[in-house]
Order: C-alpha cells, then structure tokens, then sequence
C-alpha cells in the first residue's frame, strides 16, 4: 500500500502499525514523537496497534519544550 | 552560521514581549546551504504550559506550521523560546529536552527588558555551542 511520510509517498508493507513505521524510519528519540495521520492525534501508548491504512498522510512532531 | 532578518527578530521581541511575565515559543523555517542557515519564515506559537519557567509548542499548531514550511520550499531549522528572567543560554531543560543535534535552538532573553539579546545553539547532549547569528 501507498501512504506519504512527512510529505513523501512510499511503499509500505499492508497492515504496518505506526510502532513498525517509527522503527523503519529510524526516528531519533521515539519517545518524544507525537504522530498525526489524516491530521488526527494518535494517542500515545496505542501506536502499536494503530494500522495504516492505503492513503493515510502520516506526520511525525517532536516534542519541543524547555525551561528557563 | 544562522541569518535572521531583522524584522523576523523584532516579530520575535514583540511577541515574547506581549507574552510576559510567560515564556514564548515558536519554529523557524528556511532554507540550507552548506553550513550556512537562513530563516526565511519566523513562527510564533503558543505555549501549553503558559509558565514563566517552561515552555512546550502546541503540537497542533506545530503540526500546522511544518505543513506550512512544506508548501513553501523551506525546512523546519529549530525553534525559539524566551528567557524572560533569566540570560539568553540553555537550561539544563533546555538541554535535556533538545533532541536535536543539527536543529538551531534559538533563545530570546529579556532579563534586561531594554535590551534583549538573542543567541541560538546548538545542543548535544548536555553541551550547547552558541553558533553565529547575523540579523541583517
């Protein structure tokens, strides 16, 4: 199945979880990953039993923060 | 070394200024060229944690701001937050949560209101190295 990455289409195997697709795409410290698809907040905890499906846009953001 | 144009730094100032006594926080975007940064697009978001001490851009907000960096050619370069009590240099916060290494972490100090200094880094680990900042 098709699906697009952070703006880029690619292949994918059926049935990827977005625990399996943060691992093929070596995102640095997963643990700070937030993941949209369609525009939709997966919640954290639950990304590996959340399945893509052909077409979703999937966007990973970085948790940003700090502190003076 | 990073350029800022000028009127993207006053958008800064003026934004973090309106946020006090709070933190302020945003993304820059643009482009790159060897070793050389150029911010194109300034970004101004809100801070969830609506503290003096903290800062975490709103994820939705985020969401919008790299969708919009795609549609305009430029690539997300780091953010940017305000000191404003305390100099313009990384926390050990800071640090902790700058993940990373290639990002610009900008920081914005108003200790002194009259005069705000504006540094950017770069941050591995718990080692931040101010990088050159031209505003031009």
């Amino acid at each position: 199945m098709t699906i697009t990455v952070a703006g880029n289409k690619k292949e994918v195997a059926d049935n990827l979880t977005v625990a399996q697709l943060i691992a093929d795409e070596n995102v640095e410290t997963p643990q700070y990953v937030t993941v949209t698809i369609n525009d939709d907040f997966v919640q954290s905890g639950t990304f590996e039993e959340t399945v893509l499906k052909d077409g979703d846009v999937v966007e990973f953001l970085y948790f940003m923060g700090g502190g003076q | 070394m990073i350029k800022l144009l000028k009127t993207d730094y006053e958008k800064i100032v003026a934004h973090a200024e309106k946020e006090l006594p709070n933190e302020a926080c945003g993304l820059i975007g643009g482009t790159i060229n060897g070793d050389s940064k150029e911010i194109k697009k300034v970004y101004l978001l809100t801070n969830i944690d609506h503290s003096n001490e903290h800062f975490s851009l709103d994820p939705k907000e985020q969401l919008a701001a790299i969708k919009d960096m795609r549609q305009n050619g430029l690539v997300p370069l780091g953010n940017w937050h305000s000191h404003p009590e305390s100099p313009s240099r990384p926390s050990d916060e800071d640090k902790r949560l700058a993940y990373d290494s290639k990002a610009s972490y900008m920081i914005l100090s108003l200790m002194d209101r009259q005069n705000p200094v504006l540094n950017s880094f770069k941050i591995t680990g718990d080692t931040a190295e101010k990088e050159e900042l031209v505003i031009e």
